[in-house]
């Protein structure tokens, strides 16, 4: 069972984090393990999961896509179909609850596209937690719905002007914010990054998105998928998608991440395509990072993929070549964006696009009953205004 | 050189003792290496040793310093546009080395060695008579193998503790700690603080009880008066981000050197009594 008890999975991971921080990791993680094998916690997770966030979500058979593409048969896990729009809150409600349980009234987050931010805004909004989320400027700026989104639900949104202005400094900020506050705040992360028991957390949360694709493909296709395929920022939607298949060796998983404008520009995203080992946010992972070891400023047309890090177990799938990981262009998801508005009638996230834009490439190849699954992480409301004016631009 | 580098087992520990014996206690200034060039940065670490400093601590900037507030931030901005790497830093000390006596403290985050190589990294520090090591984001239970490597070449690897610590952190952390143990004086990022954390007395002297390893206290002193409180307490006191903010406001001025210089030596004359 990965990861071992100090969080590595293999020789990424970890708890990289100063002093301050590592007895609330410890007790996290304590608080964590205790919660999981609590009947009532689950219980009360499953409800707000069911009642609230609108789980389990649909896996859609996306036929006009399947044959749009000629290939084989896409079905689409509808995450965008969550509370919020994204597969974040499932993340946010669990971890709120455990905020709870740990006596924390306050919690922070960061956010990228906003999408997290939103997420976790409306998990304090529901239990009645103090909370502020830190966002990159220019963030801010492609993503004003998400941060009106949040203040009305009642959190402070903290603008970051630190660095490129974007989700790795978000992170930045909010650590510096939890180092100080650390006695009666929650840090809830957002994606499958940052020291343990975070990268493991997370994916435990979000892993019931391939859980309820097994099960859903299973009764729809009376077998498993071939191709898994999910965007990549830090992981999430994808680790929780890959996770409950990891053991079926028939499935293969592809990561899709940010390509920007291209990998030999060095304006993306790419840190497994492109990237190499070191540490950042507390755990060892991939990272796009120049000869010095300095963090590499990164480009994406989508705010959640922009992000120079990714978390440790997707290193490891990497290395273990239990998944492999690709990249798509700006230009592409913004095509696969109008495509699966035009073929589906949904409009995705920016994000999610990606993963669209890769089945794009190679579906058409292949045969007809095979068998691929894309997570929709979120809607692609937060973006339109945006691919709007990228789109009157090149017009 | 070859002087310093026969002598560079304990250093630290040897300087602690004969401040113990002087009944005095040691001043350990910051500064950012590069900030604003590298040049200056030479003139400036002999400049804190002239004006009575008793060990040095200097800062590798990252692009990303977690720990950090916003004054050691901008510095290593300012240092990075400069083009100062970890390799620039380390040649820069063992061009200097001879030319000071003090102890020599690194600091740096755990990418910039980890990308350097552990291995190169502890063989060209111990070349370039550096005597110890602070790296925030790499607790002890990540540090195995950095402790194998420096074993037994003098270079001290210097932990950290935390007002948040738990007393089985602390008796961990100040079995491990090399030197001294770094006492970080607040919860939360360094910077210039009007005051000085409440609960230092008592963490001091729980780790007092639990150790007789020298203990520095670092983050948030700004100042000769919060220096002179922070030294009855402990066996010395770390003073960074003032001194960046000195080195930030007068950084196009001639005097730069000299300013910092009168700042320590203010620092130095308050903890001394005087």
């Amino acid at each position: 069972m990965l990861p071992d008890s100090k969080g590595h999975f293999d020789i990424f991971g970890g708890r990289y984090v100063i002093e301050t921080l590592m007895p609330a990791i410890e007790g996290l993680e304590l608080a964590y393990r205790d919660a999981r094998a609590d009947k009532d916690f689950n219980e009360e997770l499953t409800y707000y999961l069911k009642e609230y966030a609108g789980r389990p979500t649909p896996l859609y058979y996306a036929r006009r896509l399947t044959e749009k593409l000629g290939g084989a048969r896409i079905y689409l896990k509808r995450e965008d179909l969550n509370h919020t729009g994204a597969h974040k809150i499932t993340n946010t409600i669990g971890q709120a609850l455990l905020a709870k349980r740990m006596k924390k009234q306050r919690v922070i987050a960061e956010t990228g596209a906003g999408q997290h931010g939103v997420a976790t805004a409306t998990a304090a909004a529901l239990f009645g937690l103090k909370c502020e989320v830190f966002m990159g400027e220019e963030d801010i700026e492609r993503q004003a719905l998400n941060v009106f989104r949040m203040r009305l639900l009642g959190t402070k949104v903290i603008p970051v002007s630190s660095g490129t202005r974007t989700l790795k400094d978000a992170i930045n900020e909010a650590m510096r914010n939890w180092i100080a506050t650390v006695r009666d705040t929650h840090y809830i992360i957002g994606s499958v990054v940052g020291p343990h028991p975070y990268p493991m957390m997370v994916r435990d949360f979000q892993s019931i998105i391939g859980k309820e694709a097994k099960e859903q493909v299973l009764s729809k296709e009376g077998r498993l998928p071939d191709i898994c395929v999910a965007c990549v920022g830090g992981g999430s939607n994808a680790i929780g998608l890959f996770y409950p298949f990891q053991n079926d060796k028939g499935v293969c998983f592809v990561g899709v991440e940010a390509g920007g404008e291209g990998l030999e520009t060095e304006r993306h995203g790419a840190s497994l395509s492109a990237g190499s080992q070191g540490v950042l946010h507390g755990s060892m992972s991939y990272l796009l990072q120049d000869g010095d070891g300095q963090i590499s400023p990164t480009h994406s047309v989508s705010a959640g993929l922009d992000y120079p890090g990714v978390g440790p177990e997707h290193s490891y799938y990497k290395e273990s070549r239990r998944a492999e990981y690709v990249t798509v262009t700006d230009k592409e998801a913004l095509d696969a964006f109008q495509l699966l508005s035009e073929t589906e009638g949904i409009i995705p996230a920016l994000e999610s696009a990606h993963a669209i834009a890769y089945v794009t490439k190679f579906a058409p190849e292949m045969n007809k009953n095979r068998v691929v699954i894309i997570c929709l992480s979120g809607r692609g409301d937060k973006d339109v205004e945006m691919v709007e004016k990228i789109l009157k631009r090149s017009y | 050189m070859e002087r310093f580098e026969k002598f560079t087992g304990g250093r630290i520990e040897k300087r602690f003792e004969l401040l113990q014996k002087e009944g005095e206690k040691a001043l350990i200034p910051f500064i950012t290496a590069g900030d604003p060039d590298l040049e200056v940065t030479k003139s400036l670490l002999l400049e804190i040793e002239r004006s009575g400093a008793d060990l040095i601590e200097v800062g590798v900037p990252f692009s990303d310093p977690i720990a950090d507030g916003p004054i050691i931030q901008k510095s290593y901005q300012r240092a990075l546009k400069k083009g100062v790497s970890l390799r620039k830093i380390i040649a820069l000390i063992k061009d200097i080395r001879g030319e000071i006596r003090i102890p020599i403290i690194l600091m740096t985050a755990y990418n910039l060695l980890y990308h350097y190589g552990e291995t190169e990294f502890v063989r060209d520090a111990v070349s370039a008579g550096i005597d110890g090591i602070i790296v925030p984001d790499l607790p002890p239970e990540e540090a195995s193998s950095l402790i194998e490597l420096t074993r037994g070449t003098g270079l001290d690897v210097i932990f950290l503790l935390a007002p948040t610590s738990t007393q089985d952190r602390i008796k961990d952390i100040c079995k491990k700690s090399q030197g001294f143990i770094y006492y970080i004086s607040l919860t939360g990022v360094t910077g210039v603080r009007e005051s000085l954390a409440d609960d230092i007395r008592d963490k001091i002297s729980e780790i007092k009880r639990i150790s007789e390893k020298p203990v520095a206290i670092g983050f948030g002193i700004s100042n000769p008066e919060q220096a002179v409180v922070a030294a009855e307490l402990a066996d010395g006191v770390v003073v960074g981000s003032a001194i960046v903010k000195i080195i930030e406001e007068n950084i196009d001025r001639s005097d730069l050197t000299a300013t910092v210089g009168s700042f320590i030596k203010g620092l130095k004359r308050g903890m001394q009594g005087k």
